[in-house]
This record gives structure tokens, C-alpha cells and sequence, in this order.
């Protein structure tokens, strides 16, 4: 019985990965219709087997699916991290961080709003949305006034986003009593407390935890990014700690009651669904895999290749490295955001910088600089060490599970010594190829030789 | 040398003064060059021509002192900024991007011009799919005129040194510039490569309608192709004027070869 099980998890994880895979190659596909019935299918295959029971068994567990989400949410963080450091270059260690934030802040925006309270929702979105358009305008001032210090370019930044932030909460009470009465009472619930309502106040949740963690990594960013790339780790490693610290002190400092500190934030509704993991994750790779196919892709490698070269070239280096940090924290953000409302619990030990080692390992693995080989890393890590290890471990006893602690670094090591690239290097298959391009090219080499041998006839 | 522009100079350097501590490497450097020149800048090692170059691209900032690009001021100016003003270099130790294909290195110079925003190219808009078409086209055409097409698709690192200098100047002229300086450009180059340089230097400047500053060391070079020298040394200009002049000057000599040098090789 227990071997067959172990059989059936293997079997099953590996059915994931092919999974994943198709998705990436029907993605990859040239018609509208071909993508959109994979993205179909995709979705149904899961959905089915999640639905599948037989009496009592079912053929994909609660553990099965939490392997599965905890594949997605790692999978985001992961590819954002790969932009920042596989793509531009840069060393970061905040990517768990901002994964925090997202987390966090998502949370608090479903947990008040099924609490009867919608401040949280109107508090982040005011601000986020007003914070963007701040930053927007500050920005083009800037550019007006040439030659600005980055300190002072920060200060300025900094100031329009906390009166930002400081507008935002005022208005934030001033509106959220008035929608009180929509909520109505536990026995007569009004329409803001639908179940529809509250799938909408999610998607909107992670939205914005999404934006939140942004505009916090461009503050970062800003100056730190001109720092170079072994500091800017060191800055970032801090950046981690301190995130983790204000979480653990979230009731007594930041003054959120309801995230309860170090004791974790109970209570978040579980609204994330198999629906809602397969959306975001296909918008977070439809989101990384346009920006590294397109000019500012290629502008990105070139930093990462020679900053000297690509300021020569006309790329604004520095403003090029806060783009790709700030898409990379989107991404974690929203990540965070699923993580949240899948586990329904948060606690800041989750946030730990140590734990922030992990998506920079599956980078590492996957290789840097390959999308396709960090969604393969993501899951193979989590099937690998939360499932495979963990169920043929449990059975030598309770305790032998955390063993896979001193087994995974020896595979990861054995890995590095065999294959350093990683696993993929920089192949990248499927969606992330940039197929279009190099049959164009092709077709346009096909042409410019026909009329260099036209010529050399004539 | 003074720094009014009559308008036929691209670039005028006024008065221009780098001093890294107390070691001044580009002391009161004046400089013009008239549009479609082809210049020498010369001078023996750590004589400060790679730092003049520097600092007319804005990589270090001036001390000191002016520099005008069509009759506008450029110093402290961002380099990217520079560069879309219309000057574009080479560097002496080779600078590819070189994990990258010959092509995105070319379509990387385009990013400036690239004609579509980020936000176009995360939605996948027509103007995506229409410039970006257009950009490869462009690249591969360009490519096609260096010769290189047939290597488009091989990544830069894995080319010869030669076909390697060839590369980095399509790529600084994809930045469309009309002031090109070539830092050291046959520097490791064997006879028949430098040939080669010297007759695709010949070619591009007419064919881009170029002004080009070039450093160099190799005097067949230099000889062969400048229509005027400037040389340097310890930071500041000791003589100006064509090949043949220089090749006369007892204090270029005396520069290169020492004191006295210049006596004997006279006589």
C-alpha cells in the first residue's frame, strides 16, 4: 500500500511536469485558437482530476494539491527572480521579501473585507493607483529638471508617495463607513458580502498586492540599484530582514492588529482556487515571457552582458535595471498574494531571508537565464523535496522527513558539480522561444542572399 | 582655439581638464572636427586618448572645460543620452554582448529607435508585431551590408577577432550616429585584417556620411587613412596637423622615441 503510493505520487508528479510543458508548447503555438484550446485543456485536465473521487479516495489529494499550488506560487517567484538576476544581472536576495509583502498585504485586504470592513481594499487600491500616477508625475518633473542626484530623485519619490499614502488612509475613512451598511449583518448578509464579491475583491487583492510590492522595490531600487552588483546583494539581504522584522512586529509597529505579529495572521479566506492559480500563472508568463521577447528583453540582456557596452549602445542602464527589479517584484507580489489565500495562515517565519535562498537556488538550478528551465526547477523542487522526499522518508519514521534537509543541498551539489549552467543553461523551448523571430530570420536571410546572388549574376 | 563654433564643426572640446586626484589626465585639451573628417587622435601610451574619448561620451565626467556636439553643450550629459545624440564608439578591448546572437547585438543598438513601448510589447499590440518585424528586417539588412548575414544567428563570442571588430562597428553604426570614434580598431589585427579595416572605414564613412575620430597605434593605419593628427601626450595636445607634417615633428618624435631621437632621425 505505502509503496504504491509512493508510486502513484511519482507517477502523478511527473504527469505535472509533462503538464506544465504542454502548456508551454500549445502556448507556443502560432494560432490564436491553438493557444486558447490549450489554455482550455490545460485548465480541464487539472480540474477534472482535482474533481475525480471514487467513495473515499481521491485521485488528487489535499497534499497532492497543495504540491501543486506551492508549485505555481514558487514558479512566480522564481521567474521574477530569474528576470532580475538570470536576465539583468543583478544579485537578489529581496525577491522574498517582496513575495512577503504581497503576501501580507493581499491578506489584509480579503481578511477585513470578510470582517465586514472595507478599508483594507479601498486604503491599498487608493493608494497603489494614486501611488503610481505620484511616481508617474514626480518622474517626468524629473526628467524636465536634468541631472538630478539619485538621492535627492529618491527623496522626492519617497515624499510623493507617503502624502500618497497619507491621502489614501484618509480617505480610506472617510469611505469605508459608508459602504458598512452594504456589508449587513451576519443573519442578513448585504450584497458586499456575496461570495462574488468577495472572488472580486481577490482578484483585485492580488492585483494590487502585486502593485504594492512594485512601487516598494522601486523606492528600493531606486537608490540601491546604483550600488554595484555585490552590494546591491548585501543591501538587498538587509532589505529581507528588515521586511521579515516589520512582520514580526506588525501588531506593536505597524499597527495591523489583525496580522497578529510573529504568532501569524489567522483567518484569510481560502479563496484561491485551481481557477484562480492557473490565471495568475498564465499571466505571470505571458507577462515575463513578452518583456524578455521584446526590445527591452534584449536591452536587458545587454546590461547583463556589459553595462559599459549598453550605455554606449543608448540604453539607459540604471533606469533599464529598476524596470526589470520592479517587474521581477510584481510578479513576486502576486505570487505572494496566491500563496496568502491558498494556506488561509501567514506567519512571518515563512518570510525568513534563510527560506528566500530557495527561489534563488531553483533560479541557479534551472539556469540562469532560462524561463523554461526555471518553471522545470520550481516543480521539480517542490515535488522532489515536499513530496517525493518527504513521503519515502516518512517511511523510516516521523521524525526522518526533515532528513531531506541534508539530501537536497548533496543532489543540488552533485548538480552544480555535473551540470554548472544549470539544468537548461540558457535553452529556452516552447512559449519562451522566440520561434517567430528565427523563422523571419530565416526567410529574410532566404531573401537578402537571393538578391545578393541576383547581383552578383547580373 | 577658441570655443566659438563657426557651425561647420560637429564636435568642439574647449578648454577640457580630467583630473583623477592630483594626476591630471586631459589637461586643457581643445579639439575640433570639422563634419566628414577623418582624424587621428595619436600619442604614446598613457597619454590620455582613450580618456579624451571617455570624456566626450560622458562614461567619466569632465574636471573641467566644454564639449559641444552640434552646437550643443554634451558634457554632463548621460552616456545613453550621448549616444542617442548621435555619437557612437568601439571600445579597445572589444566590448560584444557576448552571449548574444551578431543579430541582438544590432537590434540592441536599435532599442533606442525601438518605436514601441514596454507596455505594447507585454500586450502583444500591432505596433509590436509591426516594428518589431521591421527592426529585424532592418538588423539583417545592415548586417547584409557589413557582410555578416551569414553569421546572424551565431552567438559573438564564438567569432574571430576580426569578424568580432567588425561586429562592434556595425553595431555602433546601428546606432545611426554622425560622429563615430573608433577606439584602437586594429589593435591585434595581423596585415591583411587591417587592410580590410582600413578599406571598411573608407567605405562606412561614405556610406553613413560619417565624421570619425579614431585612436591608433598602428601607423599604417593612421598614415594610410587620416586626413589630419592630433597628438597627445602627457594629456596635452604637442602637435596638430596631416600625416606627412607629423611625421616631421621634432616633438612627436622626441614623444615617441625620446630626446634626441628626433636629431639623428632627421639626419
Amino acid at each position: 500500500m505505502e509503496l504504491g503510493y509512493l508510486a502513484g505520487t511519482i507517477v502523478k508528479m511527473i504527469a505535472l511536469v509533462a503538464w506544465i510543458y504542454g502548456l508551454l508548447w500549445g502556448l507556443g503555438r502560432k494560432r490564436i485558437w491553438q493557444k486558447s484550446a490549450t489554455l482550455v485543456l490545460a485548465f480541464g485536465v487539472i480540474q477534472a482530476v482535482i474533481w475525480t473521487r471514487i467513495g473515499d479516495f481521491a485521485l488528487f489529494s489535499a497534499f497532492d494539491q497543495g504540491l501543486l499550488f506551492q508549485a505555481i506560487t514558487m514558479t512566480m517567484v522564481a521567474l521574477g527572480l530569474n528576470l532580475i538576476y538570470g536576465f539583468n544581472g543583478q544579485f537578489s536576495l529581496a525577491q522574498w521579501g517582496f513575495y512577503g509583502i504581497g503576501a501580507y498585504c493581499s491578506a489584509d485586504i480579503t481578511y477585513r473585507w470578510t470582517n465586514g470592513d472595507a478599508s483594507g481594499l479601498i486604503v491599498v487600491g487608493l493608494g497603489v493607483i494614486l501611488g503610481a500616477l505620484a511616481l508617474v508625475g514626480v518622474g517626468k518633473l524629473l526628467k524636465k529638471k536634468r541631472g538630478v542626484p539619485v538621492l535627492s530623485a529618491f527623496t522626492f519619490y519617497l515624499f510623493a508617495l507617503v502624502a500618497v499614502g497619507l491621502a489614501a488612509v484618509w480617505l480610506g475613512s472617510m469611505l469605508s463607513p459608508l459602504c458598512a451598511p452594504l456589508f449587513g449583518t451576519p443573519d442578513a448578509p448585504g450584497p458586499l458580502a456575496s461570495p462574488i464579491a468577495l472572488q472580486a475583491v481577490f482578484f483585485l487583492s492580488v492585483i494590487f498586492a502585486g502593485a504594492f510590492a512594485a512601487e516598494v522595490s522601486f523606492l528600493f531600487g531606486l537608490p540601491v540599484l546604483s550600488l554595484g552588483s555585490d552590494y546591491f546583494g548585501i543591501a538587498t539581504l538587509g532589505f529581507a530582514i528588515v521586511v521579515k522584522t516589520l512582520l514580526v512586529n506588525s501588531d506593536t509597529i505597524l499597527g495591523f492588529k489583525e496580522m497578529k505579529g510573529g504568532r501569524g495572521m489567522l483567518g484569510i479566506p481560502k479563496v484561491t482556487s485551481w481557477a484562480w492559480a492557473f490565471i495568475f500563472l498564465v499571466i505571470v508568463i505571458v507577462i515575463i515571457r513578452n518583456f524578455i521577447r521584446s526590445s527591452t528583453g534584449r536591452a536587458t540582456l545587454a546590461v547583463r552582458e556589459d553595462e559599459i557596452a549598453a550605455r554606449a549602445m543608448g540604453i539607459d542602464v540604471a533606469g533599464n535595471k529598476l524596470l526589470a527589479f520592479v517587474v521581477g517584484s510584481f510578479v513576486a507580489g502576486i505570487g505572494g498574494a496566491i500563496y496568502a489565500h491558498y494556506m488561509g495562515f501567514l506567519a512571518p517565519a515563512s518570510f525568513d531571508f534563510i527560506a528566500g535562498f530557495n527561489p534563488l537556488i531553483i533560479v541557479v538550478f534551472g539556469g540562469l537565464g532560462s524561463m523554461t528551465g526555471t518553471i522545470a526547477a520550481a516543480f521539480g523542487w517542490i515535488f522532489f523535496l515536499e513530496g517525493f522526499l518527504r513521503i519515502l522518508l516518512g517511511q523510516l519514521g516521523t521524525d526522518a522527513p526533515s532528513w531531506r534537509f541534508v539530501l537536497y543541498p548533496i543532489a543540488l551539489l552533485l548538480l552544480m558539480l555535473v551540470r554548472p549552467q544549470g539544468l537548461l543553461g540558457t535553452v529556452e523551448w516552447g512559449f519562451f522561444r522566440a520561434e517567430g523571430a528565427r523563422k523571419r530570420l530565416k526567410q529574410a536571410l532566404g531573401a537578402v542572399q537571393r538578391a545578393g546572388a541576383q547581383k552578383a549574376g547580373e | 582655439m577658441a570655443g566659438i563654433n563657426t557651425g561647420d564643426d560637429i564636435l568642439v572640446m574647449t578648454d577640457t581638464v580630467k583630473a583623477f586626484g592630483g594626476l591630471l589626465a586631459v589637461k586643457d585639451f581643445n579639439l575640433r572636427l570639422p563634419r566628414g573628417c577623418l582624424q587621428g587622435l595619436i600619442g604614446p601610451n598613457g597619454a590620455g586618448k582613450t580618456t579624451a574619448f571617455n570624456l566626450i561620451t560622458g562614461i567619466i565626467p569632465l574636471t573641467s572645460g566644454s564639449v559641444e556636439f552640434k552646437g550643443e553643450r554634451i558634457d554632463g550629459l548621460e552616456p545613453f543620452e550621448v549616444t542617442r545624440l548621435g555619437i557612437a564608439r568601439t571600445f579597445q578591448n572589444i566590448r560584444l554582448f557576448s552571449n548574444l546572437s551578431v543579430l541582438d547585438n544590432v537590434r540592441i543598438a536599435y532599442h533606442a529607435h525601438a518605436g514601441y513601448s514596454l507596455g505594447d510589447s507585454i500586450l502583444r499590440t500591432r505596433r509590436y508585431t509591426q516594428h518589431e518585424k521591421e527592426l529585424t528586417d532592418k538588423a539583417l539588412d545592415f548586417l547584409s551590408i557589413f557582410k555578416l548575414e551569414d553569421i546572424a544567428d551565431e552567438i559573438a563570442k564564438n567569432l574571430p577577432y576580426g569578424q568580432q571588430r567588425r561586429v562592434e562597428i556595425a553595431r555602433a553604426l546601428a546606432c545611426a550616429p554622425s560622429l563615430l570614434l573608433l577606439d584602437e580598431p586594429a589593435a591585434g589585427m595581423n596585415p591583411r585584417e587591417i587592410l580590410e579595416l582600413m578599406d571598411l572605414i573608407h567605405f562606412i564613412k561614405g556610406r553613413f556620411d560619417l565624421t570619425i575620430l579614431l585612436i591608433e597605434h598602428q601607423m599604417r593605419v593612421v598614415m594610410g587613412i587620416c586626413e589630419y593628427l592630433t597628438v597627445m601626450d602627457f594629456g596635452e595636445v604637442i602637435a596638430r596637423g596631416t600625416p606627412k607634417e607629423i611625421q616631421n615633428n621634432e616633438t612627436v618624435i622626441e614623444a615617441y622615441l625620446g630626446k634626441g631621437a628626433g636629431k639623428s632621425a632627421a639626419s
